[in-house]
């Protein structure tokens, strides 16, 4: 897919055709034209905001544009802890959405209850309705958030339905020589001599 | 300060104030649940008491005493700048007759606090102008912050999908291992089945 995208991308004044499938472009227009409905319920929905503000700036993916109804939105962000009450509420949501549709638990307690293991949260929001991608953290960094909208953007130009979960990062200043990065360690006598 | 507010009851209603203690500076009283509305009228209207606040109303529950569950007040008078904590003991074994007056009449603010507290402990108000659960929903059974309800006992409204319609398995591990968190599991406790 990702060679598909380069040939129809034509550089400059550069003229010509590209071939693809049908499906293929569908997806690839889908993937960058994210309506999201933010379904936000608790503090989880800060990290939203400030994913969704000019720093973190999810509009860089075509995510940008909130639809409070869920009829007009393809992307239902589940944001925060459900509650066995809201259950129904949630439901009602993902099943008014029009296909096609996904849906992205953005932290724990979306994911799999969090440490709310009791009489009124519904542990993960798989329990009700489809999940495509999770996010784990407490909250997620805007970063992990970030991963998680790429992770859901190449299942969606590659067709693929099967829930994803985004792994943490590599930190980098663990990772050793990477270049223009100062390694983080203690100076040894040896060297100093 | 508030050791006033100790005297004044117990002179006034005697062998209703069953024992008291201060922790702190805090005063508090536990008193006969059958004059419960009564010494709340007297600390509400009384000119030396002036409780015009009520903070906060709860209860709490101990099963292994008799009478099985506390109500607990507290309130602060704005105007003297006293404060007294005020308890009720209610409720057999099983935590039936766990009744106690309203408050509402006194202070309007107790009408939520009431209805949180027989949501959450089932304590029955009688008088209050409208009983029902406040934070859960009616189909909920039971009382979650009674000490017999089992701490993993969910009653979903919407029926969770099985693995078989999702397709994955959707059982996850607590974020915590076995050893952190607290000391009862999801897993060792019967979970009701979806009605």
């Amino acid at each position: 897919m990702g060679e598909v995208n380069r040939s129809i991308v034509l550089e400059g004044n550069e003229t010509g055709f590209a071939t693809t499938k049908f499906d293929s472009l569908l997806n690839w227009a889908r993937k960058y034209s994210l309506f999201q409905y933010p379904f936000i319920t608790a503090c989880c929905g800060m990290e939203f905001m400030s994913l969704a503000g000019p720093r973190f700036d999810i509009a860089r993916f075509g995510a940008e544009a909130p639809r409070f109804s869920p009829r007009q939105s393809d992307l239902l962000w589940v944001v925060g802890t459900i509650s066995q009450r809201q259950a129904p509420a949630l439901r009602r949501i993902y099943e008014q959405m029009m296909e096609p549709k996904w849906v992205l638990a953005f932290g724990t307690c979306a994911s799999c209850g969090g440490f709310y293991d009791n009489y009124a949260t519904v542990p993960g929001i798989d329990k009700i309705i489809p999940t495509d991608v999770y996010i784990p953290g407490c909250p997620p960094r805007p970063e992990a958030v970030i991963d998680g909208l790429l992770l859901l953007q190449d299942k969606i130009a590659r067709g693929d339905r099967t829930p994803g979960i985004v792994k943490p990062r590599e930190d980098v200043a663990t990772l050793g020589n990477v270049n223009g990065l100062v390694k983080l360690e203690k100076k040894s006598k040896k060297a100093e001599r | 300060m508030s050791a006033k507010v100790v005297d004044a009851l117990k002179a006034t209603f005697g062998a209703a104030i069953l024992e008291n203690h201060a922790h702190c500076g805090d005063e508090t009283v536990v008193v006969e649940a059958s004059k419960w509305f009564e010494i709340a009228t007297f600390l509400k209207n009384d000119a030396a008491m002036k409780f015009d606040m009520l903070t906060d109303l709860c209860a709490v529950d101990y099963p292994d005493r008799l009478p099985r569950f506390e109500v607990v007040i507290h309130l602060y008078s704005i105007s003297l700048g006293h404060r007294i904590r005020v308890k009720a003991r209610v409720g057999d074994e099983e935590g039936d007759g766990a009744e106690i007056a309203t408050v509402t009449d006194l202070w309007p603010g107790a009408n939520w606090f009431e209805r949180e507290t027989y949501d959450m402990n089932g304590i029955v108000f009688q008088g209050h102008p409208d009983l029902r659960r406040i934070l859960l929903y009616p189909e909920f059974e039971g009382f979650p912050l009674r000490k017999d309800y089992p701490a993993a006992r969910t009653q979903p409204l919407v029926a969770y999908r099985t693995e078989a319609e999702a397709g994955l398995p959707l059982e996850k591990l607590a974020p915590f291992r076995e050893d952190e968190g607290m000391a009862f599991g999801r897993r060792e406790l019967p979970t009701s089945e979806p009605s």
